[in-house]
C-alpha cells in the first residue's frame, strides 16, 4: 500500500543538484527497440484515482496519459495538452486553450468536455486521489468552446498548474479505467499481467514528437534482489528506484552498467504527537534533534548515498534553505536543552515503529542515541495498516517514524489536524497566504519563511533524505533520474543497437 | 494377515445403520444406501469423507474469517493515501463494507462462498476468481511439476538408498538427502539462481512471460529453476519415507516367499514391494504435496513469479480481505482435496483399507 502516494508538487524550479542524464550514446539506437523497465511498484489498477498506489504514476503518466500540463523531471512545471492559457487580474479565473489535433487512443478526438469530465473524475465524492483536497478551490469548469476551458476558483491558487499536472485527461466516453485506458499519450496499454508485467505500444497517432523506442515493458518485482538479479543477468534494461544500498556495490564500477544519483523528495522522519507532553515542548524537540548523529544513521542505511536535511523540505523545493544547522548533532546541548525542559533525568516513550524497511533499523539507531542522553525508546512495531489507523486518523501515539515522499509537502506543517500536530498559528497564516500569492517570488518567500519556523520549533524531528537511484544497462540512455511524482517518462530512453 | 478384520467391520456399521434408509433417485427399484455401500464400501467411504470434506471447509472459512477480523487496522485504508478527508474515509469503508456490523459482513460472506462468489478485490477492483485462475496457471504446473520430478528422483534413489544402504553410495544418497531436509528451500533457490543464471547465463534468474503460456517456450524456461527448486527439497524428505518403506518391505515375508516362489529379486521387488511399500508413502505424500502448494508462497517470491503464494503476501500487505479470503479458501479447498485424493488412492492400491473403510471410522 502507498500509505503516501509518492513525490507530489513543486511549481517552477530549478534542480539544485545532480540531475544529469547518462550521457547520450553518440551511436545510432534502434527506434523499435523494446525497452524493458525493471520496478517495485506493480499498480494495483490502472485508475490514479482509485487507490492504484504510485507504481500507476510511474507507468502512466506522461506515457498514456497527459494532462493540461506536465511536471517535468527537472522539476519544471511546462504546459502539455494546454497550447496557452490566460488568468484573470483577481487570480479567481483560469481560461485553458487546448492544443490541436490531439486525441485519445480509442480515436476520439479531444474537446473540452474531456477536460471538465476529467477534472471533475478527480474531484468527485467517490474518489480516492491523494491530491483530491488541493483541487478544492475549484468553483465551477465551463467549456464555452471544444478548445476552450475556464475554471474559476473560490481563492487565488497559485498552484493551479502544477495540481493540474496530475490530472490525467481522460476520454469523457470512458466509463471504467481500472482495467483499460483511453488516454492521448505517446503509448497505450498493450497487455497487462497482474503480479508480471505491464506493456506499452507506441501509439503512432501521437500528436507530438514521437517516442525513441517502439514499446515498453514494465516488469514488477516484489523482492530487490530479484530485481537486481534481473538487471544482472539483462532481463531488464533499468530499474526505475534502487532500495537497498547493498546491491550497489555489484553496479558501480562495472562498465556493463550506468548508477545515477537523482534528487530525490523522500524524508524519513521521526514525528513527534507535538500535542502531548514531552513532545508539546519545543526545548524537548530540539534536545532530541540534537541527540541523534544523523550523518552516522544515513552512512550505516545508505552509505555514501543520501542527504542530511535541516528541515522538512528537499533541496529540489524552491523554498529550500540549508538549516542542518539549525539544531545539528550536540548531545552536551542536547542535556541542556532537557534540563531546562524539566527533564534533567530524561523521560521514557513509545516509537509506534513500521514493520518494513528501514524503520525498524532506524527505531533501533534512535534508542542508542537517545539512551546516551538520558531517553529511554520503547520500540512498538506496527503494521502499515495500523499505522494508518492508530496514528493517521486516530492521532494515537507518542512518536513514530514515516518516510514522507511527497514534493513541496511543508503545506502538511500548515494543518494542525494533521497526524503529527504541529500547531504554529504564524506557520498555518503563511502556508495559506502562500498558496493566495499573486506571483512564484511572493509564494516562495512565503514558504521559505514558514520553513525557517518549523526548523526552529523543531516541529519534527527530520533524519535524512533517501537517495534517488537508478541503474541501468550501459547501452541504455534517456531515462529520468529523478522520478519526480514518482514519474518514469519511458519516451526518450533509447537502446544502442 | 488381517484379510477378515473388515467383513466384521461392515457388518457392525451396517446394523447400525439401519435407520439411515435412502431413496436412490435415478433409479425406479428402491435402493437403500446401506445395501449400496455395502456392495460398494469404497463408496460408503468416499460420502463420509465428503461430508467432513464440506464440514472441515466450513470451519476453515469461519476460522478465516475470525482471523482476519481480529488483526488492527481497518481494511479501508488499503485505498486511502495520507490526505483522505473523513468524507475519503467514509466512502472507503461503505465500499469494502468495513463499516458494517461483523455479522453482517460474516453473512454475506458464508452465503457469496455457498454460491462460489470470491467477490471482487477492495484494491484491483478485479474479480478474485479470476485473478486466482490467473495465478493458477503459473501456481498449479510449479507445484505439481515440482512434486513429479521429485517423485522421479526420489522413488528409485529412494529404494537404491535402502537394497543397497551396505554400499557407500546407499548411505552417501542418505546423507545428501539429510542434508537436503537441513536446507531452507529459499537458499536452496538463491543458489540454482546464483549458479545458473548469474554465473552461467543459463536461466533466466526470474520472472514470467508477460502473455504466459501462450508464450510457451519462454514460459517453461521461466519455470525450470524453481520446479527444479521444489523438487530438489521436496525429493530429499520423499526419499528418506521411501527409504524406510522399502526397507519394511525387505524384511517382509512376502517378499521371502515370492523369491521361494522362484521370482528374482527385482521382480519380485517390483510386483509385491512397490505395491506394499506405496501405501504408507502415499499418505506421506498427500502432506508433501500439500505443503509444498501452500510453501509455494516462498518459491514465487525468490523467482517473482506471478502465482498464488504472491498474490496472498500482497493481499495481506494491503489488507485486501477479499483476495485473502479467497486464497485461502481455494487453498484450503486444494489441500483438503488432495489429502481426499490420497485417502481413496491408498484405499485402492490396498483393498485391505478398501474393506475397512467401510465401516470403521
Amino acid at each position: 500500500m502507498s500509505l503516501i502516494s509518492r513525490r507530489i508538487l513543486l511549481t517552477a524550479s530549478l534542480l539544485a543538484s545532480v540531475a544529469f542524464a547518462p550521457a547520450a550514446f553518440a551511436q545510432d539506437f534502434d527506434p523499435n527497440a523494446t525497452i524493458r523497465i525493471g520496478s517495485l511498484y506493480e499498480p494495483q489498477n490502472l485508475d490514479n484515482t482509485a487507490g492504484a498506489g504510485q507504481g500507476i504514476n510511474e507507468a502512466f503518466n506522461g506515457n498514456v496519459y497527459e494532462a493540461l500540463f506536465q511536471l517535468t523531471d527537472a522539476g519544471s512545471v511546462e504546459p502539455a495538452l494546454v497550447a496557452d492559457y490566460t488568468v484573470s487580474e483577481d487570480g479567481l479565473t483560469y481560461t485553458f486553450t487546448l492544443k490541436d489535433g490531439v486525441t485519445f487512443h480509442s480515436g476520439d478526438p479531444l474537446t473540452a468536455a474531456d477536460v471538465k469530465y476529467s477534472i471533475e473524475r478527480v474531484t468527485a465524492e467517490t474518489s480516492k486521489s491523494s491530491r483530491k483536497r488541493s483541487l478544492s478551490t475549484i468553483t465551477g469548469i465551463e467549456t464555452p468552446d471544444d478548445k476552450t476551458v475556464v475554471i474559476t476558483l473560490s481563492a487565488r491558487s497559485i498552484s493551479l498548474p502544477y495540481n493540474l499536472s496530475y490530472v490525467w485527461i481522460v476520454n469523457d466516453a470512458a466509463t471504467d479505467i481500472t482495467a483499460t485506458e483511453d488516454g492521448t499519450g505517446p503509448y497505450t496499454l498493450e497487455e497487462w499481467r497482474r503480479g508480471s508485467a505491464l506493456a506499452l505500444a507506441r501509439f503512432d497517432g501521437y500528436w507530438g514528437t514521437a517516442p525513441s523506442n517502439g514499446e515498453v515493458i514494465y516488469t514488477y518485482f516484489t523482492d530487490a534482489t530479484a530485481l537486481n538479479n534481473a538487471l544482472l543477468t539483462n532481463a531488464v534494461d533499468v530499474i526505475t528506484s534502487v532500495q537497498s544500498p547493498d546491491s550497489l556495490a555489484q553496479f558501480a564500477g562495472n562498465p556493463s552498467f550506468t548508477v545515477t544519483e537523482g534528487a530525490s523528495t523522500t524524508k524519513e522522519l521521526l514525528a513527534y504527537n507535538d500535542r502531548v507532553a514531552p513532545f508539546d515542548n519545543v526545548q524537548v524537540r530540539k534536545a532530541l534533534a540534537r541527540a541523534v548523529d544523523k550523518a552516522r544513521l544515513l552512512n550505516s542505511i545508505w552509505g555514501d548515498y543520501g542527504t542530511l536535511i535541516g528541515s522538512f523540505v528537499p533541496p529540489t523545493d524552491p523554498w529550500y534553505v540549508d538549516l542542518t544547522g539549525v539544531d545539528a548533532y550536540d548531545p552536551d546541548s542536547a542535556k541542556a536543552f532537557l534540563a531546562e525542559a524539566g527533564y534533567p533525568d530524561g523521560f521514557t516513550f513509545t516509537l509506534d515503529t513500521p514493520d518494513y524497511d528501514p524503520h525498524p533499523l532506524v527505531a533501533q539507531f534512535l534508542q542508542t542515541e537517545l539512551a546516551k542522553v538520558g531517553v529511554t525508546v520503547n520500540i512498538n512495531i506496527i503494521t502499515a495498516n495500523e499505522w494508518y489507523t492508530k496514528i493517521y486518523q486516530e492521532h494515537n501515539f507518542e512518536a513514530t517514524l514515516q518516510e514522507h515522499v511527497n514534493h513541496r509537502d511543508i503545506v502538511f506543517y500548515g494543518n494542525p489536524d494533521f497526524y503529527w500536530g504541529y500547531n504554529n498559528p504564524e506557520v498555518v497564516k503563511l502556508i495559506a497566504d502562500s498558496e493566495a500569492a499573486g506571483s512564484i517570488d511572493e509564494q516562495t518567500e512565503k514558504l521559505t519563511e514558514a520553513n525557517k519556523i518549523i526548523a526552529e520549533d523543531a516541529a519534527s524531528n527530520w533524519l535524512y533524505l533517501y537517495p534517488q537511484i537508478v541503474v541501468s544497462a550501459a547501452n541504455v540512455s534517456g531515462y529520468p533520474v529523478n522520478g519526480l511524482n514518482s514519474q518514469f517518462f519511458a519516451y526518450e530512453i533509447k537502446k544502442a543497437n | 494377515m488381517r484379510w477378515g478384520s473388515g467383513f466384521t467391520a461392515s457388518g457392525l456399521a451396517a446394523g447400525m445403520r439401519k435407520h439411515h434408509e435412502l431413496v436412490w433417485p435415478a433409479s425406479s427399484k428402491t435402493v437403500t444406501l446401506p445395501q449400496l455401500t455395502r456392495r460398494l464400501p469404497i463408496l460408503a467411504y468416499t460420502l463420509r469423507r465428503l461430508v467432513i470434506l464440506i464440514a472441515s471447509l466450513l470451519i476453515a472459512a469461519i476460522v478465516l474469517f475470525v482471523l482476519l477480523r481480529l488483526l488492527p487496522g481497518d481494511p479501508a485504508n488499503a485505498l486511502l493515501g495520507v490526505g483522505a478527508t473523513e468524507a475519503q474515509i467514509a466512502a472507503a469503508r461503505s465500499q469494502v463494507g468495513s463499516d458494517q456490523p461483523l455479522y453482517t459482513q460474516f453473512v454475506s460472506f458464508i452465503g457469496n462462498l455457498a454460491r462460489f462468489d470470491l467477490g471482487t478485490s477492495f484494491v484491483s477492483r478485479a474479480s478474485v476468481a479470476g485473478e486466482i485462475g490467473n495465478r493458477m496457471s503459473v501456481t498449479l504446473p510449479l507445484t505439481f511439476l515440482g512434486f513429479l520430478l521429485a517423485l522421479a528422483l526420489a522413488i528409485p534413489l529412494g529404494i537404491i538408498a535402502a537394497v543397497r544402504s551396505d554400499r557407500w553410495y546407499g548411505g552417501l544418497i542418505s546423507v545428501v538427502s539429510q542434508l537436503g531436509i537441513a536446507i531452507p528451500v529459499f537458499w536452496v533457490g538463491i543458489l540454482l539462481v546464483t549458479l545458473f543464471a548469474i554465473n552461467l547465463r543459463l536461466l533466466p534468474s526470474g520472472g514470467f512471460p508477460l502473455r504466459g503460456w501462450t508464450n510457451f517456450g519462454e514460459a517453461a524456461v521461466a519455470m525450470i529453476l524453481p520446479v527444479l527448486t521444489i523438487a530438489l527439497v521436496m525429493a530429499a524428505s520423499v526419499l528418506r519415507y521411501v527409504r524406510a518403506a522399502t526397507l519394511d518391505v525387505l524384511g517382509s515375508d512376502y517378499l521371502r516367499t515370492a523369491r521361494a516362489l522362484g521370482s528374482s529379486f527385482p521382480q519380485a521387488l517390483i510386483r509385491h514391494g512397490l505395491r506394499n511399500g506405496a501405501v504408507p508413502v502415499i499418505s506421506i505424500l498427500g502432506i508433501e504435496l500439500a505443503s509444498t502448494f501452500l510453501g509455494a508462497v516462498v518459491i514465487e517470491r525468490v523467482f517473482s513469479l506471478p502465482g498464488l503464494g504472491s498474490m496472498l503476501l500482497l493481499a495481506i500487505q494491503q489488507r485486501d480481505y477479499p483476495n485473502v479470503q479467497g486464497v485461502l479458501f481455494v487453498s484450503t479447498l486444494l489441500v483438503l482435496l488432495i489429502g481426499f485424493a490420497a485417502d481413496l488412492l491408498q484405499r485402492f492400491i490396498d483393498p485391505r483399507l478398501r474393506d475397512r473403510g467401510a465401516g470403521t471410522p
